[in-house]
């Protein structure tokens, strides 16, 4: 698993399922609006369960251990797992191997994985444009100092 | 042309073809999308005088000129049109959630569906192809369980539904389109047009790009339009919501409650945005492409509707609430899941039961009509009860499928002093006796009892004019209501977001940006102006006259409201004089409310100008 990767990571308990994090990201990569081209993809399991879901970096990859084709290949970087568009058929083994469902067919058919933006100036875009600042930009680490940071404040708070 | 497909699918239902046809810059420029589209698009399609439930009324879906983009809050927007079963008018409704922006990816602007099928289908527009499916299974179905079914069937769960419930299937003149759940193209009756065609569901999948002309400069002005939209001027939504109106409406004596019979409600403490906030609401979600986020969820916690889920909004609170004398939280979270799930405007039932209420307690409605329920004004279970018996028909609920006004016709015995409607349509929650200005915006609505084409309870309730007081001068504030309204579910901006628009500079900068045909502020109003004399017009070639204008509820003109705030107030004949005077006027029309050959002509409307003289004295 991922514990030196920036990833950008959802807090679910303040994602409402805008999708506007799909419409940024598809103007970024495409300069259109096509949430199905989006590299982070909202899911909302009715009746009010929402979460936008990308690509988490992880090390040694099991979608590019997947890629029977080779088309995948992760940087050693920053994480990111690059797509070569000659190489990618479609087939969706690396689609299985991801467990977080960060991998999606955009409708060419070649998959789209997060690429955290590398290339603009700011970061991820997703990350910017998200209303509720349900999206981070940060480290499994990252993650970790800050669940025990909340762990603690509430137990500072038991204690008042 | 940018944004706009340019593409009008036109379905025949009867012979199961199905058409492409084209718009150009021209029709976009002048009608913008939403509101204009649906009322060119029904002008220009219905043979006047036929019946809703003929297979000639074409049932039209538009989308919006900015769905599908990140302007705030459009992307999920569309609006729903055909002759309406309940006002015999213009049918008119808007959604948003999910369904507006897939309509647009799968390549399609407009859908123009007409016929009948001669059995039970559905719809799936998947990219620009089209297939007529059988619905044999989907008939009888919820219409939540419809949309599982459909995405099951069709192997995608991200498929996007808009369709109806047991009431469409049943022809209930409230019957409502429901998509992703909680949205409802609600009111005018157009899930019983989309029943009467036998036509469960439109199934949606759409994955093309919408571009924009000019995507930098959208992007830059949308940053500031997001930033205005997580600020002071959508507070309310964000936090408590519409259902805040609840203590503030009763506290103003405009809280219909019990059919009209009071604007106060003495348990309004029970069902207060407050403690639905503090005790109810599990979570506050958004729509495609919001930055607000209003959708509030209930759940209800106890009692026999433990478990019922609902979006919970002002005006159905208030019509299963006070309307009915209801202070059960639960039962009213429970009476709009009932309604979303049997596909049923939740305003127009709750005034359909809080109607049968006061019919129950005068004796008009017995027992056994009531098919053995003890319809009391406070009774939450029976109202629960009789929105199941209004969708599927049965007992007294079969007249009440009809809604107030036809309802009242059958019942006698006086029901119609008390049938609290405009044109057909049941009113919605202002109690209008007291608040002159929107009395006349909900008496020329062009979809009848409605504060949605107008919002003109903000002059009344802000204190910006003598609410009880009717003066020529509030025919021009309606005007200009109406018209900026028209502008706004043309774009289809959502109404919650209307305040972060400084006025129609910002939206035609928006429109411009984003379909790259120039528009300016002045020719922005103009739109809309065109779009409500056209939509009077369509009125008017359907038999609409001054007289139905005039006439409001007879409780309305002659029963005072009883106590509170706004006690004494009614509107009388001659108020309904002065105020449709000073608005006939400051449209250009004639006494008789019939726009003239001159302004037809400033509009660019000349070429509908016989409907007007048709009725000319």
């Amino acid at each position: 698993m991922n514990n030196k990767y920036k990833f950008v990571s959802v807090d679910i308990g303040k994602c409402v399922g805008c999708r506007v994090c799909e419409y940024a990201c598809s103007m970024e990569k495409f300069k259109a609006f096509n949430p199905a081209k989006s590299r982070i993809r909202v899911v909302r399991l009715y009746p009010h369960t929402n979460a936008a879901l990308n690509c988490r970096m992880c090390q040694d990859a099991p979608c590019v251990i997947a890629c029977p084709r080779k088309a995948l290949t992760q940087s050693q970087e920053n994480g990111v797992i690059h797509v070569d568009d000659k190489l990618c058929d479609g087939c969706g083994w690396c689609v299985k191997a991801c467990e977080f469902g960060a991998i999606a067919l955009d409708p060419k058919p070649t998959v789209c994985i997060c690429d955290l933006c590398e290339k603009r100036e700011g970061g991820p875009t997703c990350v910017e444009w998200c209303p509720e600042k349900a999206l981070e930009l940060t480290t499994t680490d990252g993650l970790s100092q800050k669940a025990r940071i909340e762990a603690v404040e509430k137990l500072a708070e038991a204690m008042e | 042309m940018n944004a706009y497909t340019g593409k009008i699918l036109y379905i025949d239902l009867t012979c199961g073809s199905c058409k492409t046809g084209f718009y150009d810059e021209a029709m976009a420029g002048d009608y913008i999308g939403g509101t204009g589209f649906g009322v060119k698009m029904l002008i220009d399609h219905l043979k006047p005088g036929l019946d809703a439930f003929d297979p000639g009324n074409p049932l039209i879906y538009v989308s919006g000129a900015t769905t599908g983009t990140i302007v705030p809050c459009t992307a999920s927007k569309f609006g729903v049109f055909a002759k309406s079963p309940a006002t015999g008018l213009l049918g008119e409704a808007y959604s948003t959630g999910q369904w507006g922006a897939e309509l647009r990816a799968a390549g399609y602007d407009v859908l123009v569906i007409t016929g009948k099928a001669p059995k039970p289908v559905y719809l799936f527009i998947d990219d620009g192809t089209v297939q007529i499916r059988s619905a044999r299974k989907l008939w009888g179905k919820s219409t939540w369980e419809a949309e599982q079914a459909i995405r099951d069937e069709l192997g995608d769960q991200n498929i996007r539904v808009s369709g109806i419930g047991r009431a469409g299937e049943n022809l209930n003149r409230l019957a409502c389109i429901i998509n992703d759940r909680f949205r409802a193209a609600g009111r005018t009756g157009l899930g019983a047009v989309m029943g009467s065609k036998n036509l469960k569901a439109v199934a949606l999948r759409g994955t093309q790009d919408v571009s924009v002309a000019d995507p930098e400069g959208l992007m830059a002005f949308c940053r500031d339009l997001f930033e205005r939209a997580k600020g002071p001027a959508t507070a309310k939504y964000r936090t408590l919501g519409t259902p805040a109106n609840m203590l503030t409406m009763s506290a103003q004596g405009a809280l219909p409650t019990r059919n009209y019979r009071e604007a106060e409600f003495e348990k309004v403490e029970n069902v207060s945005g407050e403690r639905l906030n503090e005790q109810f609401i599990t979570k506050i979600q958004g729509c495609s492409a919001c930055p607000c986020r209003c959708e509030h969820i209930a759940k209800a916690r106890e009692g026999r509707f433990k478990g019922a889920v609902s979006r919970m909004e002002y005006e159905p609170m208030m019509a299963f609430g006070p309307y009915c004398g209801v202070d059960d939280m639960n039962a009213i979270i429970k009476a709009i899941e009932s309604c979303n799930i049997y596909g049923v405007d939740a305003i127009g039932a709750g005034i359909v039961v809080g109607f049968a209420m006061e019919c129950y307690e005068r004796g008009l409605i017995t027992k056994e009509d009531a098919g053995g329920l003890e319809l009391n004004f406070g009774n939450g279970e029976a109202m629960v009860e009789m929105v199941r018996k209004m969708s599927e028909r049965e007992d007294i609920g079969d007249i009440l499928a009809e809604g107030v006004m036809r309802a009242a016709e059958k019942i006698g015995g006086g029901a119609a002093h008390f049938a609290m409607h405009i044109k057909g349509l049941e009113l919605t929650g202002y109690d209008i006796r007291g608040l002159k200005t929107a009395a006349l915006g909900y008496a020329v609505s062009r979809r009848g009892g409605d504060h949605q084409r107008h919002g003109s309870y903000g002059w009344d309730l802000s204190g910006k004019v003598d609410r009880f007081k009717a003066e020529p001068g509030r025919g021009a504030l309606v005007m200009g209501d109406e018209d900026m309204y028209a502008v706004i579910d043309s774009m289809i901006i959502c109404k919650f977001t209307r305040t972060i628009w400084q006025g129609y500079e910002d939206i035609a900068k928006v429109y411009s940006l984003v379909t790259g045909i120039p528009m300016e502020a002045d020719q922005l109003r103009l739109c809309g102006e065109r779009m409500s004399n056209l939509a009077r017009l369509f009125n008017i070639r359907e038999g609409m006259t001054r007289r139905d204008d005039e006439l409001l509820p007879a409780r309305i003109h002659e029963d005072p409201i009883p106590g509170g705030a706004a006690k004494g107030s009614v509107v009388t004949p001659e108020d309904m004089a002065i105020l449709l005077d000073g608005y006939y006027a400051a449209r250009g029309w004639d006494n008789q409310g019939v726009p003239t050959d001159e302004k037809l002509d400033e509009l660019g409307l000349g070429a509908y100008a016989s409907i007007a003289e048709g009725v000319r004295a």
